[in-house]
């Protein structure tokens, strides 16, 4: 501890034992805590008693029956705990002060235990202090396990967590030495703490109280959870009998505590590979528990690295159970039932499964979300279901439309529970998604499209919908084969297009912000991805759809704008830009799309557009397009000087990321292009650097990376700092004459940046020379300025000194504050 | 009760409630589909509707082809569109005490009820009802009167004949009562009918029963009617919203504890969603335009209308169309928008707030302003010289055969530049596109019904848990078209009852309780004895008053005093003295203690027999039976009066005297 902080804590703890000082706040305690913690941690708990005498005073004073504010009894409970953590400072406490603090003489029996933080405290305190054996001793002498016990069942939830948390700490920990070195060792020989803890749990087991039972699964599943020694094996080998007779009863008891516990025994090391039992519970538990319930025990099973092939089988075909339900309701291709329902066990009706709208909702949106989990995983069923998966996906989107004409009753309640649902909606079109990394039967592949055509036209599809019908077409169109030979789209996906192609004009037109945006989006991501496509661009340039994206670079609504810039920025490299020279527009020239966007970069009110504008042009730049190339510096310098001005610090960081790739133009990086790309028409040969700087100062590059150096905000100055670097990396070759550069101009630029970095930054550098500008960089502590950047801007009120002055001034034990704050 | 129902169309309903010696009428829908059977009439001679080739039956036979028209497969007649009228032959409609009226859209048959029927009570309904009710009549009689046609076609009518025509004329219905458009003169002495109501006020209908408009959120003024007497409440909804457009929010909590709930007017439309089919209007209107179209909007001249302009309002600007002009034209659209503006009382919350700030509480004022919405009571006159393309036309009539909206498809529905967009839920489209076929224009429909579906209904009926549903049959099956859509029928416990036109209902309920009134001094009069706790009893001596439907205890008149003088008597003096009346008994004989007491009183030889009322009592030394029953007790012996009365003196020691 620093020696100013010694000063202070005195202070500060005679603050902290007077009830009559008003408190500091929970947070205050809480990062004494912490440094407390790190104290101890690098250090001796002891020589920190010794050196401070007054914490111990504090520790001492609590004790008196007085009218002490429970947090300060709370703190002081967990500061003692993580003091006595430490075996010969537990040792040191252990006369006295701790069977006083922790024992039946303390705040337990007292009325502070009624504040939830100070029971809370207390359970902290136990568990810091529990790290050795002398611990266990005073733990069983103290009685603290049954006060644990009881603790479990704690009205707040909080401290009845933290309770179940400690007893599995200290089982382990009793078990630690015990049970390590013979892994034989039968819980009749385990330490009297552990059979203790252990039989508490069989009781437990035993209860007819569900919240008893449920506390007692927590600290399995915890216990299986965290520790992976062979006693855990040993544990449940005795307590799986009674777990199992959990299952016999009806309704399973804690069902969701006892599908946790199961899975964690199933995911232990230890307890997997020998089995005990455990695949047979697991196999009943699926059997016996109801389809809700049993939903993510069967996830839970399938995630499993490794486990038998007939168990696994099981959990896919509960959890296929409702989907199943819904193929049988709707009474599709018996092909596609078998393949779902291949265990031949019980078919649940619609009925049972789903009997109501709301259980009928909720069990397909989970359902629907677990196989999304499940799909991309190596471990997934094999073989993998696609075709019925997508078939009963398909049936649910064409339910929720009222598409699908069942005929059966139960297809006929079941439309009813879904028509219109806008959660099983998205849920189906995320799982839809998903299932695009398959393949599947052409004449299924034509359904799925349809039923996405269908969505991404109707009048009645939600905004949020649409966007996941928007993004599931994308996925399916990228998974859809390429023509050989021609590199385009295949003619089913053509066909597709061209029926979406007139959709897309409606959506943009919408009076829904959102479904013009999401609309925006998809077209992006599908010129990004096809915009060379022959049949695509004839596709897109036959439709309204770029004309309109260019009419909604005016949007009122400003995500929209972005999203237009965005796609325009597209449209625009991949010549998809309608340029008419029609009678409408006599000129026969329009508006160049490179000033309209600057217009948005200099002018639009929101961030969003403009941000959108930076990332165009960035990428522009990176590729060469056409607008960009033909006065390159022109636009760079153009760029960053709107850019500069710009409030948004995303913008300026994004201005930064432009400089980089022109800098990288202009220097020639050691490139790893391929040798088919075509090279950047600016990417010059290596030159002399003089040379190659200069177009760097003629865009007034530097001045912007100075200006962003001492940005407000810090990523924006930590992304020059980095240019700055990368540059003077460049440079260091560079070996021109050190005198070059005359020496009042490169001493009046540091000063102008000094006057900069105090926060004026009014005076512009003006054109500056290659040499110059050398010299600076040069001359400049930048590693120095990306270390203190590196650092939180919080670092000096972090700091354990201003803590104390913090909390001591609250209480105006610091004596400074006596002037009027006005 | 009883229910006659005259029209068979859920949304345009007429139906009649006899209930509590009152005969109510509930709305008089007029069903205008029956136009569609009829050649449009253009107001600017149309050459190619003029030339349309008669109609000749399968062996040539062209006896109706003048009356007759073919076009594209379909026929029509070529006469002056006629109306399907509730029917007028089920009950007597000059009986009808008051007719009451749920909106202006289940208003216009009023003339052909009031005028031509005999009837002669009062119709009740809002202002706004009424006066927008009065623009869509003069708006109708305004169109058809305004092209005269010389010919009026009736012997296609001839059930012979008709049996020949191709459908859907063959299955026209009921086609002998239709009838030409009122006059508006018929019009203003029907409206003269009518005494206005506010939401909530309470009308007291001859003393039997009260009728209460409450609010029904579908359009202005439009409302849901509670009939109830003191014991029996009926609830009347027709044609109610849960949207928050312009009117005042829906009424749900009064409609509560009803014994029989009357349902009609649900959306036309139940698998759109209204807010789906605004954003379809808008997207379908700016694309149209856009590429240099013109957007045709059939529709009436209030309600809807007055929702589309306003989301146009926020619309237009964004979707860069500022510079369009929206022409709105109609014989009232000039009083439709400004009625709109100044029934501020009935509108929505927010619309009312904006009166006091002050501004309209509808933005197409501001477009006016701006010239961007510009209203024309015709085509002809001002019109034409402001006309300018590409542009929107709002204008009726929805059904397409008659109204400015005739000359408008004549003119753009050759180009498919120009779309015309259906909002109106009331005619089926493709029927109304018929008679314009071949046809080149775009046509997107967008019904907009903001009246009840299925689901706010089954919130609704679980919300006010009525005894008793009653509902056209349409409402208790799904659509013939999606017969699995299960969800789009009436789910409510016990089903609910329907009804087809021309059906009669008797309503399950029966009517077990008056209220009856007590003059204040005759209640001072009575000495109630408590004869459980907390209840009392009095013997009630009285006149019975029964007028108006009001029933009144009154003091019976005092007995005449000989006063000795010569003075002539009076009339009332005539009532019989009353009788000076016996106590009433009450309570009940305890057997064991009775024969008790029989033997104190030195009877004996007794003998308890039980039957099933109650027991007798045999005292057979005397020859005498005493019978208790829960109701009555009978002593019967033989002429022993003595007996008798020493018997009845015992019985009635058990028993408390009031």
């Amino acid at each position: 501890m620093d020696p100013e902080c010694s000063q202070l804590l005195p202070a500060l703890c005679s603050v902290l034992a007077d009830p009559r000082q008003p408190v500091a706040d929970d947070t205050c305690l809480e990062k004494l805590l912490d440094w407390f913690k790190t104290i101890t941690e690098a250090g001796s708990s002891l020589l920190l008693l010794q050196e401070n005498p007054c914490l111990l005073g504090l520790l001492c004073h609590v004790l008196k029956p007085q009218d002490l504010s429970p947090r300060v009894l709370a703190f002081s409970l967990r500061l003692a705990g993580m003091l006595a953590a430490q075996e010969d400072c537990f040792q040191y406490l252990q006369g006295e002060l701790l069977p006083r603090l922790f024992g039946e003489a303390g705040p337990l029996g007292g009325a502070a235990w009624t504040a939830p933080s100070v029971r809370s405290g207390w359970i902290q305190g136990l568990r810091s202090l529990a790290r050795h054996p002398s611990a266990l001793c005073f733990l069983a002498d103290c009685g603290a396990v049954d006060t644990i016990f009881s603790l479990q069942g704690d009205s707040s939830l909080f401290v009845a967590s933290a309770a179940g948390q400690l007893l599995v700490h200290i089982l382990g920990l009793s078990l630690q030495g015990a049970a390590e070195g013979h892994p034989g060792l039968q819980t009749g020989d385990w330490p009297v703490c552990a059979q203790k803890i252990v039989s508490h749990i069989e009781e437990s087991l035993r209860s007819a109280a569900t919240p008893q039972i449920t506390q007692a699964l927590n600290v399995l599943t915890t216990t299986f959870g965290h520790c992976h020694n062979p006693w855990t094996q040993v544990l449940w080998v005795r307590l799986s009998p009674l777990v199992a007779c959990l299952l016999e009863k009806d309704p399973v008891p804690a069902a969701h505590s006892l599908v946790d516990l199961l899975l964690s025994v199933a995911r232990s090391s230890v307890l997997s590979s020998s089995s005990c039992g455990l695949w047979e519970t697991l196999a009943q538990t699926l059997s016996h528990l109801s389809p809700t319930q049993a939903g993510p025990l069967a996830l839970g099973i399938l995630k499993l690295q490794e486990c038998p092939q007939a168990l696994r089988a099981q959990a896919f075909a509960v959890l296929l159970q409702p989907l199943t339900c819904v193929l049988e309701a709707t009474a599709q291709a018996p092909g596609l039932l078998d393949s779902l329902d291949g265990t031949g066990g019980a078919s649940v009706t619609v009925d049972t499964l789903l009997p109501s709208k709301a259980a009928c909702v909720g069990l397909l949106c989970r359902t629907l979300a677990h196989l999304e989990l499940l799909q991309p995983l190596p471990q997934r069923p094999s073989p993998w279901p696609q075709a019925p998966l997508l078939g009963a996906t398909v049936t649910i989107l064409r339910l929720c439309s009222g598409l699908a004409t069942p005929t059966s009753d139960a297809g006929g309640h079941l439309c009813a529970f879904l028509v219109g649902c806008v959660r099983v909606q998205r849920a189906a079109l995320d799982f839809l998604g998903t299932l695009s990394q398959g393949t599947g039967p052409r004449e299924l592949v034509t359904r799925v499209f349809a039923v996405l055509l269908e969505y991404l036209t109707s009048p009645d599809s939600s905004p949020t919908v649409l966007k996941k019908a928007f993004q599931a077409t994308f996925r399916w169109l990228q998974s859809s084969p390429e023509t050989p030979g021609c590199s385009d789209l295949d003619p089913h996906a053509q066909l597709f297009l061209r029926e979406l192609l007139p959709v897309l004009p409606k959506r943009l037109c919408s009076p829904c912000w959102e479904v013009r945006d999401s609309g925006l989006e998809f077209l992006t991501q599908m010129i990004g991805h096809w915009g060379g496509q022959a049949g695509f661009r004839r596709a897109l340039l036959a439709s309204e759809v770029p004309e309109l994206t260019e009419q909604l670079l005016r949007d009122p609504e400003s995500y929209v704008r972005a999203s237009a810039v965005a796609a325009m920025g597209q449209l625009s490299s991949q010549g998809l830009r309608v340029t008419p020279a029609s009678p409408e527009h006599p000129g026969g020239r329009q508006k160049s799309l490179l000033a309209e966007l600057l217009r948005i970069l200099s002018t639009d009110s929101e961030g969003f557009p403009r941000r959108a504008v930076m990332h165009v042009f960035t990428q522009w730049l990176r590729d060469g397009h056409a607008d960009v190339a033909g006065d390159t510096e022109r636009f760079v310098a153009r760029v960053l000087q709107v850019a500069s001005q710009d409030l948004d610090w995303e913008v300026r960081a994004q201005g930064l990321e432009l400089a980089l790739v022109f800098l990288e133009q202009t220097l020639g990086r050691p490139s790893s292009h391929c040798p088919y790309a075509v090279t950047p028409p600016v990417a010059a040969p290596p030159s002399p650097l003089a040379q190659a700087l200069r177009p760097l100062c003629r865009v007034q590059l530097f001045e912007f990376a100075f200006r962003a150096l001492f940005d407000c905000d810090r990523p924006v100055a930590q992304k020059s700092c980095d240019l700055l670097l990368f540059l003077r990396a460049q440079t260091a070759s560079y070996s021109g004459p050190q005198g070059s550069g005359s020496v009042p101009e490169v001493a009046s630029v540091e000063a102008a940046l000094q006057r900069w970095q105090a926060g004026d930054q009014g005076q512009p550098l003006g054109y500056l020379e290659p040499e110059v500008v050398v010299a600076v960089l040069r001359s400049m502590d930048l590693e120095g300025l990306r270390g203190v950047l590196a650092e939180s801007s919080d670092r000096v009120e972090k700091s354990p000194q201003s803590l104390l002055q913090d909390m001591l001034a609250t209480v105006g034990a610091l004596g400074e504050d006596e002037a009027d704050c006005y | 009760m009883k229910l006659y129902c005259l029209s068979g169309h859920p949304t345009l309903p007429c139906n009649v409630l006899k209930f509590k010696s009152t005969t109510i009428m509930l709305d008089c829908g007029l069903d205008m589909t029956s136009t569609l059977n009829f050649l449009p009439l253009p107001l600017v001679q149309s050459p190619r509707l003029s030339n349309l080739p008669g109609w000749s039956l399968k062996d040539g036979n062209a006896f109706l082809d003048k009356e007759l028209k073919e076009c594209s497969g379909h026929v029509f007649v070529d006469s002056v569109p006629e109306f399907c009228l509730p029917e007028t032959e089920l009950i007597d409609l000059s009986t009808v005490d008051v007719i009451l009226i749920s909106n202006y859209h289940c208003m216009m048959a009023l003339p052909y009820i009031t005028e031509h029927t005999g009837f002669t009570g009062t119709v009740y309904a809002t202002e706004p009802t009424v006066q927008i009710g009065r623009l869509l009549m003069e708006e109708l009689v305004n169109f058809i009167e305004r092209v005269p046609k010389a010919q009026s076609a009736s012997l296609w009518k001839n059930k012979d004949i008709q049996r020949l025509l191709p459908s859907p004329l063959k299955d026209a219905v009921e086609v002998s009562t239709w009838r030409r458009c009122y006059t508006m003169q018929e019009v203003n002495s029907a409206l003269s009918k009518i005494q206005l109501v506010g939401y909530s006020q309470k009308i007291e209908l001859f003393g039997a029963v009260q009728v209460t408009p409450l609010s029904s959120g579908y359009a202005l003024g439009s409302s849901n009617w509670i009939i109830q007497s003191h014991y029996e409440k009926v609830s009347y909804v027709s044609g109610s919203s849960l949207l928050t457009t312009h009117p005042q929010p829906m009424d749900q909590a009064s409609l509560k504890n009803s014994d029989v709930l009357v349902l009609t007017g649900l959306t036309q439309i139940p698998t759109a969603n209204p807010d789906g089919m605004v954003g379809e209007f808008c997207s379908n209107l700016a694309l149209t335009v856009r590429n240099g179209g013109n957007v045709l909007v059939p529709c009436y001249p209030s309600g809807v209308i007055y929702d589309l302009l306003e989301c146009l309002y926020q619309y237009i600007d964004s979707a860069g169309l500022s510079n369009i002009p929206f022409y709105f034209i109609s014989p009232v659209a000039n009083s439709s928008l400004e009625f709109s503006q100044i029934f501020a009382e009935w509108l929505c919350h927010n619309k009312q707030t904006k009166v006091y700030l002050p501004e309209p509480p509808f933005p197409h004022a501001e477009l006016i302003q701006t010239n961007k919405l510009k209203h024309y009571p015709s085509l002809h006159g001002d019109f034409s010289s402001d006309f300018r393309q590409p542009c929107v036309v709002f204008t009726g009539h929805p059904s397409l055969r008659f109204g400015d909206v005739v000359h408008f498809m004549e003119l753009w529905g050759k180009s498919s530049l120009n779309t015309v967009i259906f909002t109106e839920p009331d005619f089926s489209y493709l029927e109304a596109l018929a008679p314009y076929q071949p046809l080149a224009m775009k046509c997107i429909y967008c019904p907009i019904d903001t009246r009840l579906n299925f689901i706010q209904v089954s919130k609704l009926l679980k919300e006010v848990q009525p005894l008793h549903v009653v509902c056209p049959e349409q409402y208790t099956q799904p659509p013939p078209a999606q017969s699995h859509r299960m969800d789009l029928m009436i789910d409510c416990q016990p089903p609910a009852m329907s009804y087809r036109r021309a059906e009669v209902l008797a309503l399950p309920f029966k009517r077990r309780y008056e209220k009856i009134e007590i003059m204040p001094e005759l209640a001072d009069s009575l000495v109630p004895m408590e004869i459980k706790p907390g209840i009392s009893l009095a013997t009630v001596s009285a006149v019975l008053h029964t007028k108006d439907n009001k029933h009144v205890l009154q003091p019976p008149p005092r007995p005449t005093q000989p006063t000795g003088g010569k003075k002539r008597k009076r009339a009332s003096d005539d009532i019989p003295d009353c009788k000076v009346l016996k106590p009433l008994l009450s309570g009940s004989i305890p057997v064991e203690q009775f024969v008790q007491a029989l033997e104190k009183h030195g009877f004996s030889d007794i003998k308890v027999e039980d039957t099933a009322k109650g027991h007798i009592v045999l005292l057979q030394e005397a020859e005498t039976l005493i019978q208790i029953e829960e109701d009555s007790t009978h002593i019967i012996c033989d002429n022993d009066e003595m007996l008798r009365v020493r018997l009845r003196d015992l019985v009635l020691k058990f028993l408390q005297k009031f």
